[in-house]
Formats: C-alpha cells, structure tokens, sequence
C-alpha cells in the first residue's frame, strides 16, 4: 500500500524545503515591517497558514471519514487519523501564534475573535476525538467511530463559527470591500508562506500515514506468527 | 405457517454459509467456513474458547457483518435481507438481553411490540407459563435468579415465533437443575418444528441432544459428523483428537 | 409506520423503566438544582445584577443534568447486552436512534421544567413565557440530537462518563451560545422577534444535527 514510493516522498521533501528556504527569506527580508504592527506582524505569516492548514486538514480528515464509511478499507482510515493529528497540530501553532501576536498588538492573550475562537472549540473537539480513539479497543469501531466523529467535527466547523460571530467581532479586516488592504508585497509572501505550509502538511501527512501502514502491518505478521494449533 | 411449508420446500437449508471470512482488524477470526444447516434439526458447534463460535452465530444472527462469502439464512441473503431475517430468526445467548428494571411481562410486552407480534398478550402468556415463570412475572428481571432470567431470555427469542433458533453458549452459569429445564425446552422447540443452532464449550451437554456437531478450531471447521446422530464416545475421540491434539 | 411503532415502544420502555426506578430523573435534577444554587451564591458576592448571569447558569445547569441522562440512556441499554436485544429486532437502525433521542429529550424537559420554577425563585426572573419555552426545547432537541449520538458511541469506551463531555461540549457550543442569548434577550423582556437570528441558528442546528445523527447512527451500532 504504499501510495507514494520513496522517491516520490524525497521530491515532495526537497520540494517543501525549498518553499521553506522562499518563504523564509520573503517572510523576514524580502517584506516590509508593517507601519503600525512592527515586527511583531511577521507573525502573520505563521498564524495565519497554520489555521488553513488546520482547517484543510480536517477537511481531509471529513473526506477521509466519508470514504471511509462508504468502502471500509483501511487506508482511509489510516489518512484520517493521521490529518487529525496533523490538524491539531497546526491548530495548536495558530493558537499560540494568534496569542503571542494579540499580546503586543491588543494588550490582551485572547482575543475572543470568531476565527481563533473556532480553532480553540474546535481543537478542544479534535483532541476529545484522539482520546476516543485511544480508549476503544476494537479496531474496526475505532475506524467507525473515528469517521463518525471527523464528519461530525467538521460539520460543524462552520455553524460554530457563525455562532460565535453573531456573538463578537475584534478580528482585524484583511480582505475589506474595496479590495485588500493589503500591500502587494505582503500578498506574495502570505501566498507564499500558505504554499509552504500546505506542502508541509502533505509531507507530514504521508510520513505519518506511513508509520500507521507500518504499525498496522507490524500487528498483522505477528498475529501470523503466533504457531497455530495442529 | 402455510406460507412458511411452502417457503420451506423452495429452500433446503435453514443455514447455508459458503466462505465466510472475519476478521477484526489484523485478527482472523474466522477462514473459509462453511457450513448448512437443515430445517427442523438440532446443530451443535463445539469448540475450544476463541474458536470462534461466537462470531460466527453473531454474524448468522445479523448482528455482525461478514468479511467475505455468502451466508444465507431461511433461503434469504444475509446482507440485503436483514431485516426480514431478524423476524424469523431468534437469539439468546448467555447475556439476557432483558432490562433489569422492568418485569418480565414488560419485558415481552416491549419486545412484542417491536416484533409486531400478533395478540401480543395471549402469547405472552403463553410462554411465561412455558418457561415456568408464572409466579415471578410481575417482578423486576433483577430480581431473577439466573436459570430464570435465561429461561425468559429463551421466551424472548422465541417471542416473535421464529422458525430458526441461535443460541450462543445458553448453558453458561446455569446449575443442573436448570440446565435440565433448558434441556427439555430445547426438546419443546424441536417438537414445534423449530431449527436450533447452538454453540457450546460443553461437549456433553451440547452433543446429547443434537442431529449434527460441528467442531470449530481457531476459525476453521475441522469436522463435521454427518446426519446421524455422534455417541458420546465418537465425540469425545473427535474432540480429544482435534481440540487437544491427541 | 413501522419506524415510528418501533420509536414509541422504546419511549414507552425507557419511561416505564424510569417510572420504577426513578434514578436517572432524580440524577439530573439534583444535580441541574446544586448547578444553579452553587452558581447563585458563586456570582451573588461579586456581581452587582445577578440577571445578568442567570439564561447562563441556567443553561449550564441544564447541559450538565442533560449529559447525565444521555450517558445513563446508555447504559442501562448496555447491562444485559440489551442494545443487541435492539438491534435483533427487524425496526431500522435510525428508529432505535429517534426512540432514544425522544426519551432523552422528553427526560430532559421534565428536569427542566422542575428547574425553571427553582430558577425563577433564585434570580427573580419571569418564567410564564412561551417564548422562553420555545427556546428550552428547541435548545434540548439540539443538545440532545448530538448527545444521543455521541452517548452512543462513548458507552463503549473505557472511560465513558469523561468521554461524553468533553466531545459533546465543543460540538453543542453553537446551541449553548444561541440559547443562552435567546434566553437572556427574553427574560430581558424584548419582543420575540428580536431574537430571530438566534432562534433560526437553534432550529437550524437542530435540523442538520438529528439528521446526520440519524444517518451516523447506523454504522455506531454495527460490528
């Protein structure tokens, strides 16, 4: 089952470490210091990924669940499992980064902004959802269980957000009616930086769905070897 | 009960299982097992624990799925006829799958209504006297001792008068005094024209009463009597041969 | 028919097994009462009006009183292997889902409508409003369609009565948020219609829920 071979695997690497040597050098040279951020906005480029990424991860994870349901064959499962925690990884890096970013900038830890608010309820859910998995015995009910729970989470993902939305608005205004505010400069290397990101995820994504290959592959030669009765 | 002879003719066997196949995850739990089973006869599997007698009476009871192979139950294909099997089928095993907290009546009560069976109360009546449980129908099944909580579970699965019996295990826990009541409720179903399939550990309880053994070993059939009924003494030599390996 | 023959035989049995027992209703009600009594003195020494925080003590009495329901719904269904019992009989997978969501629900109301009286006692709120009452029951059907769902699937775990909440929570947030303001705008006394918004968000959530609850619920059961 090994959907990428190495030497695919390699060049989606090399390709990653590229993006990341680009982006890095447009995200710390090649970019202007916001006027009235500082520095501190470089952060942006972090943040701002990271929560795409999360987002895209269980929506890969939702994908996964479904096709999961629908055909019953492992590797769905194995993708899914593997984006979660690859999600709530991502989703953990926004939050700080969202956090180490309001501090200087709003004088505050938290902002109860919709978007960020969304990523912290959601990954408080997504992490439930690992837990689960951990604590169900059975193979095959840990793959449902899992699905169910990945098409449910990400269901959701937008009824919460709406929720909270209605409920406080402090998110600064990236895209406003007009057109965006911001400069060109800052477009290509926030571009650049989700690319990035995105190629990062994938790459994580096929090692981790590896290592759920091996391990499960692991369990089944040793099942074989226990010496079956004459 | 016209319509069923007549069902009866067009189909052969109660059971029919070609190739099935189970596994959890990386565990097999069942290979290649087939099986048949004809109508009106007593069929015992027998088997070490983790043969895999459960699994295969769950999955023949619709509550689990196959793997692979093809299992038809009264004539029907297991996966597109599920529910119409469930209403010829019946199930006990050694969990009662009653609610402790209602009585028996209300237990059969609930069941009958999701059977839809017919003068639900007359039949109801009926089987409590069956099971001789008529002085204790009206207290909580918590309150049962365990003989009488499986001696009712034997009248749910019966409720709906099903024409194919799985029993998983149902002498588990039971004292001799009860086991000889279950006994001689088996024989009642027999008598009524009823097919049993039953698995047990027990060889000598499972085996005395049976028209066919069937011995289950790690997921496989290992040997089959054919229709005549095995003395004890053969199923002993079988089990000792196979089970034990000597 | 049959679906719904099947749905009320499983509200009848599950309100039959209460009404001997008594357990799961007495639960959830002393515990929703300790949720708002405690709340009461928690806030009284340090909030100047206490309505303020009363749609959200309410409401989050009513939450954890309802997780305590939705778990024992299950796990009475698993002593005696009695969910199997459910699952041999020939009703769809999706009827023994609604049967158990009806009974969820309904025990929740009769909790709350033993709170509601307590509750306008202690913080002096008006509590006669059919508004107020749309807005309970459309905030426990929504709570209860995920609940019963995801109930199903933790009473198979190991640690069951941790499990529940901390998935039940983040997915019910969009239902605490809109019925906590709806609530609040209501006993604040402002009309009906300013709380459309949040009573079009409840229904809708309601509605996307208790279906994909009812389309998921089949493959929770199956082995």
């Amino acid at each position: 089952m090994n959907k990428l071979g190495d030497s695919w695997l390699l060049s989606l690497i090399g390709l990653t470490g590229l993006a990341v040597i680009v982006s890095l050098y447009l995200v710390f040279v090649y970019v202007p210091t916001e006027l009235i951020m500082g520095i501190v906005q470089r952060i942006f480029y972090f943040h701002v990924p990271s929560a795409w990424v999360g987002f895209l991860a269980f929506l890969v994870a939702f994908v996964a669940g479904i096709a999961y349901l629908m055909r019953r064959e492992p590797r769905w499962d194995m993708v899914e499992v593997s984006s979660i925690e690859i999600g709530v990884l991502f989703s953990t890096i926004a939050l700080v980064t969202g956090s180490i970013w309001a501090r200087p900038i709003w004088n505050t830890w938290w902002t109860w902004d919709p978007r960020l608010t969304t990523t912290l309820v959601m990954w408080l859910y997504y992490v439930a959802s690992l837990m689960l998995r951990r604590v169900v015995d059975s193979e095959d009910r840990r793959a449902r269980f899992g699905a169910i729970l990945s098409i449910v989470g990400f269901v959701n993902v937008p009824v919460v957000f709406l929720a909270i939305r209605l409920w406080r608005t402090i998110h600064p205004v990236m895209f406003s009616s007009e057109g965006f505010e911001m400069a060109p400069g800052m477009l290509l290397t926030l571009g650049s930086s989700l690319v990035t990101f995105t190629l990062l995820y994938l790459c994580l994504l096929v090692i981790r769905v590896r290592i759920e290959y091996l391990s499960s592959e692991l369990s089944r030669l040793r099942q074989l070897s226990i010496p079956a009765r004459s | 009960m016209s319509t069923g002879m007549a069902l009866e003719q067009q189909n052969v066997w109660a059971v029919e299982v070609e190739g099935l196949s189970k596994s959890f995850g990386p565990i097999t739990a069942l290979c290649d097992v087939n099986l048949r089973v004809p109508h009106r006869k007593l069929v015992t599997i027998i088997g070490p624990n983790g043969a895999g007698k459960t699994t295969l009476i769950r999955i023949l009871s619709t509550l689990s799925r196959p793997s692979s192979g093809r299992v038809r139950v009264d004539g029907l294909d297991l996966i597109e006829w599920g529910a119409e099997i469930r209403r010829r089928i019946g199930f006990a095993s050694h969990q009662t799958l009653l609610y402790g907290d209602l009585s028996a009546v209300e237990n059969l009560r609930f069941y009958g209504r999701m059977y839809e069976v017919p003068d639900l109360e007359e039949r109801i009546s009926e089987l409590i006297t069956k099971v001789g449980l008529t002085e204790r129908l009206d207290d909580a099944v918590r309150t049962l001792s365990r003989g009488m909580q499986q001696r009712l579970s034997i009248a749910r699965a019966i409720l709906h008068n099903p024409r194919i019996v799985f029993l998983d295990e149902p002498y588990t826990g039971l004292d001799q005094r009860a086991a000889e009541i279950l006994s001689s409720l088996l024989r009642e179903l027999l008598a009524e024209g009823r097919t049993v399939l039953m698995t047990t550990h027990d060889l000598i309880r499972g085996a005395e009463m049976s028209d066919q053994v069937l011995v289950l070993l790690a997921g496989e059939v290992v040997y089959e009597t054919n229709a005549a009924a095995p003395s004890r003494q053969d199923l002993n030599i079988i089990y000792r041969r196979y089970v034990e390996g000597r | 028919m049959r679906f719904w023959r099947g749905v009320a035989a499983i509200v009848a049995k599950d309100v039959a097994a209460e009404l001997r027992s008594k357990e799961t209703l007495s639960a959830m009600f002393i515990f929703a009462l300790m949720v708002v009594v405690i709340f009461n003195f928690a806030f009284e020494l340090r909030v100047e009006n206490v309505r303020q925080i009363a749609p959200g003590v309410l409401w989050v009495a009513f939450a954890f009183a309802g997780i305590l329901g939705l778990n024992r719904s299950f796990v009475l269904e698993r002593e005696g292997g009695c969910i199997e019992g459910l699952m041999l009989t020939p009703v769809d997978r999706s009827a023994i889902y609604m049967g158990k969501l009806v009974g969820n629900v309904l025990f929740m109301l009769v909790m709350e409508a033993f709170i509601l009286p307590i509750f306008a006692v202690l913080f002096d709120v008006p509590i006669l409003n059919p508004a107020l009452w749309l807005v309970i029951i459309l905030g426990t059907i929504g709570f209860a369609a995920v609940g019963t769902l995801l109930a199903a699937m933790a009473v198979n775990t190991r640690v069951r009565e941790i499990m529940l909440p901390i998935l039940l929570f983040p997915i019910a947030v969009p239902v605490i948020i809109a019925s906590t303001r709806s609530t609040g705008q209501i006993l604040d006394g402002l009309p009906l219609s300013e709380t459309y918004t949040w009573l079009r968000l409840l229904l809708a959530f309601d509605i996307i829920f208790t279906v994909i609850a009812l389309l998921g619920f089949e493959y929770v059961l199956e082995e």
